[in-house]
């Protein structure tokens, strides 16, 4: 009885520790500032959407929530894609190709972004990519690849080899056999994938704060960031850049909340 | 038992492993490794190996140069950068500082939480379901998101902690204006941000042990904690290495909320390693951010390794 009701205590009052910040969010940013501080849990006046007009229009963040959309949505399936390659071969070839293969893309976890962001910064100096979408979305690829070789992968190596046999006995080449059967039957850990990859590409800040310089080619979350600067304490202009940032994964979140988890474990338990 | 059976599978043997390799030999041909499918992982070898492999290996060059990032010209300095970093540069100790302090905190305090969190969300109630759903949210906001949340949270003017204090007639705290304090109120906010994830981590760990096991304790007396003990702890330490190691490698990498909730660059009380590396870069001194970065890495492979030592001497069920 006391047990039960303390276990309803805890999870009660961190409920409220998630919720009413976010609430707090999603009011404010619909009042003025002074709204905001007279009374910060109130329903706002009017559903005024000046601040999301200002952040929009004002602020360059209309044209960085098109660029975020550009580098995610074509860093997600090119990394899918190359990953489900890799883990297609790694997963029909045999004894030390394989695992080799594999050794060497995946051991790239190992290596967190600060560690070369120097000379990557170098690289794309030299390939003249900096300031330039593309860089981004090189360094995405590349920074999540081996994760995701290594949920795809280990994926693939579960499937029943004799569907692959079966095909090849058709006389389906490997193209035929990895677009046709390993990758339909691949579809819980792309779908899983996939929005792991969606999270750290959209929510990606260290690489554009060092390769973007112009404010046109920046995406949300370092347009977010150069808000801080310039509106310390204008919290209803910061909190529907925080709401127009975060729409996207909540939307998607709020349907597919199933493999938002199943994703992000993959990740987490293999990271 | 005669010695018949032995002697007849002895008899046997040749034959049943000619058999075997017929038919292994028989289901290998078709599966004959095409050695088009040597082309499939070329395209994510390349890159890696272009843009992560070098350059990693590059940044090891760099860190023994007093490159500067643009001129042609540099030398090579050898350990000069490590050495300054460790012994001249109380900017760099003091990251380091605090990035182990910081880590350190989160580590042992997510863990806790999220172990919590899961214990009383492991059954699939309706109700548990909700609030795991709930819990998990913050972990898909970004970074910069979550440190303006905080940021407001935090505000000692008009931040919502000292309004909530001030209603109940209590003075509030200055936070992160508070240089003693302003790494533990990023921790907590760093707990918020990522417990969701590591609670749903140990839940899948806990739905793996077997009910019977818990019944069969409570037929034996055994108390809540006993059973907690001897049959919960031993099954999730699987997991727990796992929300470790996860947690110690976010931690070390809270560059973005430091940014989001501190400003660019931070101010020392929460400078880590990570906006160090980024200030020093920024300074267009390369070739120590090089150095700086390649001991940020070192730090990272250091600390998991002796979490991996200590975590092996959990008891594993006694």
């Amino acid at each position: 009885m006391l047990a039960s009701l303390s276990r309803r205590a805890i999870l009660a009052i961190y409920a409220v520790i998630i919720i009413v910040p976010l609430t707090v969010v999603a009011f404010g940013s619909f009042k003025t500032t002074q709204e905001l501080f007279a009374g910060p849990f109130s329903l706002p006046h009017s559903l005024s959407a000046d601040n999301f007009t200002e952040v929009v229009g004002g602020q360059n963040l209309g044209s960085s929530f098109m660029n975020s959309v550009i580098v995610t949505g074509i860093s997600v399936p090119l990394t899918l894609f190359l990953a489900s390659l890799a883990g297609y071969a790694v997963s029909r070839l045999k004894g030390f190709m394989s695992w080799a293969i594999f050794g060497f893309l995946v051991l790239g976890m190992a290596i967190p972004a600060q560690a070369n962001m120097v000379p990557l910064y170098v690289l794309f100096g030299r390939l003249g990519l900096l300031d330039n979408l593309v860089s981004l979305i090189l360094a995405n690829v590349v920074s999540t690849l081996p994760i995701a070789v290594f949920i795809l992968g280990g994926f693939m190596r579960t499937l029943p080899k004799e569907l692959y046999e079966a095909s090849s006995i058709d006389g389906s080449g490997p193209w035929k056999t990895y677009s046709s059967i390993a990758l339909p039957l691949s579809a819980p850990s792309i779908a899983a994938a996939a929005i792991f990859l969606f999270v750290i590409h959209w929510n990606e800040l260290l690489y554009p704060l060092l390769f973007i310089q112009t404010p046109g080619n920046r995406t949300l979350p370092l347009a977010l960031l150069s808000f801080q600067g310039e509106f310390q304490t204008n919290y209803p202009l910061l909190f529907a850049g925080v709401i127009l940032a975060s729409l996207p994964v909540v939307v998607a979140y709020v349907f597919l909340q199933r493999y938002f988890v199943a994703g992000i474990t993959a990740g987490a338990s293999k990271g | 038992m005669s010695i018949h059976p032995g002697t007849a599978a002895k008899h046997k043997a040749p034959e049943d492993q000619t058999a075997a390799s017929a038919a292994k030999v028989r289901r290998r041909s078709p599966t004959r490794v095409n050695p088009a499918l040597y082309l499939f992982p070329l395209p994510a070898v390349a890159v890696v190996a272009f843009f992560l492999v070098m350059p990693t290996l590059q940044a090891f060059q760099y860190a023994i140069t007093d490159w500067n990032g643009f001129s042609a010209a540099f030398n090579y300095v050898g350990l000069d950068n490590f050495i300054r970093a460790f012994t001249k540069d109380s900017l760099f100790t003091n990251a380091l500082t605090n990035n182990l302090k910081f880590v350190l905190l989160v580590v042992i305090a997510q863990t806790l939480f999220s172990l919590i969190l899961a214990l009383l969300l492991t059954k699939n109630s309706r109700g548990s379901i909700l609030l795991r759903a709930l819990f998990f949210f913050p972990t898909i906001l970004s970074s910069v998101s979550v440190a303006f949340i905080w940021k407001f949270i935090y505000d000692p003017n008009f931040g919502l902690a000292n309004s909530v204090l001030r209603t109940v007639g209590v003075d509030g705290g200055a936070y992160l204006g508070n240089d003693a304090q302003a790494l533990y109120w990023v921790a907590v906010t760093q707990v918020w941000f990522h417990s969701g994830q590591m609670m749903v981590v140990y839940i899948a760990g806990l739905q793996a042990i077997p009910r019977e096991l818990y019944e069969a304790a409570e037929m034996d007396g055994a108390n809540k904690w006993q059973q907690f003990k001897s049959i919960t702890w031993p099954f999730v330490a699987p997991a727990t290495s796992i929300v470790v190691a996860y947690t110690t490698v976010q931690s070390f990498k809270a560059f973005d909320l430091i940014l989001g909730i501190a400003g660019n660059p931070p101010k020392s009380s929460l400078d880590i390693l990570s906006t160090r590396i980024y200030s020093t870069f920024a300074n267009s001194e390369f070739g120590y951010a090089a150095a700086q970065s390649i001991i940020f890495m070192a730090m990272i492979a250091l600390v998991t390794w002796l979490q991996r030592r200590l975590l092996r001497l959990t008891p594993k069920g006694d």
